[in-house]
């Protein structure tokens, strides 16, 4: 038995008296794929936020690859750089072109030499067939465009584990399958973990190794694989896969 | 046109003692203007932080620059300083350090307003590759922030140049107050002067603060053609 990547271990957050995510349990072993899945509200978001510093959890304890989280700032500034997060509305910095977008990370936070970077970047670039797109600035590219930069930018520090929130539900139809493609490649041939909040349910149920399905905060079910999509066990998942009409 | 006193601008070394009041004017605002500007910009990211008491002496600080008249801060520093601090400095020094101060306060809002408005989606970005605080300033925050900064500081520049028209009240030897002295020299033969004299200093002040204000006019048209 090896010890799993993530553990998340009766986690409870609250903003002021709200309590956002009651109890929440799981573990995610190296190179699976977890989706998250619940009507919106539910807490998805928030709970993949709590797992890389941007929200705070006032209860229960993360370990991350065998170490505690403290949620020092210190801490979350080194454990970022190991694990990835892909925003819903991209958030490449304008100011900056592409290349100058994806080497920030590696080389002002990670120190690498840029030399040793470029040769990586290029292959990633390349692998999200976006090799032509180095010098241009992110208002000159389309929306599936600047998300598949934004993935590029987030492994481009070589993480461990990469979070993943509703990266395709502001994109027009026809985006959506390229980046979902890029995100299948990634768990299929390089084996990366992934945490994947995501409302495509056909993508949810190709990719999954386990699902957790959240409903006002707490979890409502967690199964392996398929079994959620075609045995749901409560009426709240019933319903909520009925009304995902896929 | 013999009596129109326009003799007064060109007799003896009159124009040449205008143009170094002119200098004088220049130098404490330009040097207020730098040193304004650098303290600024480091109190203006300050003022972003979480830490509340910082916040508040901080916005003290700015608030007690911007409600004070400039005039009274002058005589504040020039009166009280040297009597009850014991602080000599030279007329010149005092009108620098005042407006240093308050282009210092008046930047802080600008720089605060600026960075607040950069989007928070743009500080969770840098965020999660990994930037320390600093780093995130310098590489996101900061360059995203410096459009929006740019025309209110030209602006603020125009008023500084304005404002040192005060300092005569402390006896800077300065533009306006080489004005005065030479209309006082000559009220007797070129009652006119006066006229010219004002004439004149409008003429420089209008040359220096155009230009910024067509500058700041500018930069505020770019910004805005490049969000679109």
């Amino acid at each position: 038995m090896s010890t799993p990547l993530l553990h998340v271990n009766h986690l409870e957050k609250y903003y002021q008296k709200t309590h956002i995510l009651h109890d929440v349990n799981f573990e995610l072993n190296t190179g699976e794929v977890l989706t998250l899945l619940g009507p919106s509200g539910s807490g998805k978001s928030t709970l993949l936020r709590c797992l890389n510093g941007l929200e705070a959890y006032q209860q229960g304890s993360i370990t991350f690859d065998g170490q505690a989280v403290t949620q020092k700032p210190k801490q979350w500034q080194q454990l970022r750089q190991q694990i990835g997060m892909v925003f819903q509305s991209y958030d490449l910095f304008p100011n900056r072109n592409v290349l100058e977008n994806i080497l920030l990370g590696p080389l002002k936070v990670q120190k690498r030499t840029r030399a040793a970077v470029l040769p990586e970047v290029q292959q990633l670039l390349e692998q999200v067939g976006m090799a032509d797109y180095a010098n241009a600035y992110p208002r000159q590219l389309s929306g599936g465009q600047k998300q598949r930069i934004a993935i590029v930018r987030a492994l481009a520090l070589k993480p461990k584990l990469m979070l993943f929130d509703e990266v395709t539900a502001s994109l027009d139809p026809e985006m959506v399958r390229d980046v979902l493609n890029i995100i299948r490649q990634l768990a299929d041939s390089h084996a990366m973990t992934m945490l994947v909040v995501t409302h495509e349910m056909d993508f949810a149920k190709q990719i999954s190794d386990q699902v957790l399905f959240l409903a006002d905060g707490r979890i409502r079910e967690q199964t392996p694989g398929k079994q959620f999509f075609e045995q749901p066990q409560t009426e709240r998942a019933q319903n909520f896969l009925a009304s995902m009409d896929f | 046109m013999a009596h129109s006193g326009i003799d007064v601008l060109t007799a003896g070394s009159n124009f040449s003692r205008l143009l170094g009041g002119l200098w004088v004017t220049i130098k404490i605002a330009l040097i207020a203007i730098i040193i304004g500007l650098i303290i600024g910009v480091l109190l203006g990211i300050l003022r972003t932080l979480p830490n509340r008491p910082l916040r508040f002496i901080l916005r003290l600080y700015l608030e007690f620059f911007r409600i004070v008249p400039t005039v009274v801060l002058l005589f504040l520093f020039y009166y009280i300083l040297p009597k009850e601090f014991n602080v000599n400095l030279p007329a010149d020094a005092v009108a620098t350090l005042v407006f240093a101060l308050w282009v210092a306060a008046e930047m802080t809002d600008i720089v605060r307003g600026a960075l607040e408005s950069v989007p928070q989606h743009q500080k969770e970005a840098g965020q999660a590759i990994g930037l320390t605080y600093w780093q995130l300033q310098r590489y996101v925050l900061i360059p995203q922030a410096w459009p929006l900064c740019l025309p209110a500081t030209v602006n603020l520049m125009t008023r500084v140049v304005k404002t040192t028209s005060l300092l005569m009240l402390i006896s800077v030897m300065d533009v306006i107050n080489i004005g005065q002295q030479i209309i006082e020299a000559n009220n007797k033969t070129a009652p006119n002067g006066v006229f010219w004299i004002y004439g004149i200093i409008f003429i420089f002040y209008f040359m220096i603060n155009y230009p910024l204000s067509r500058w700041a006019k500018h930069l505020n048209k770019r910004r805005l053609e490049a969000n679109h």
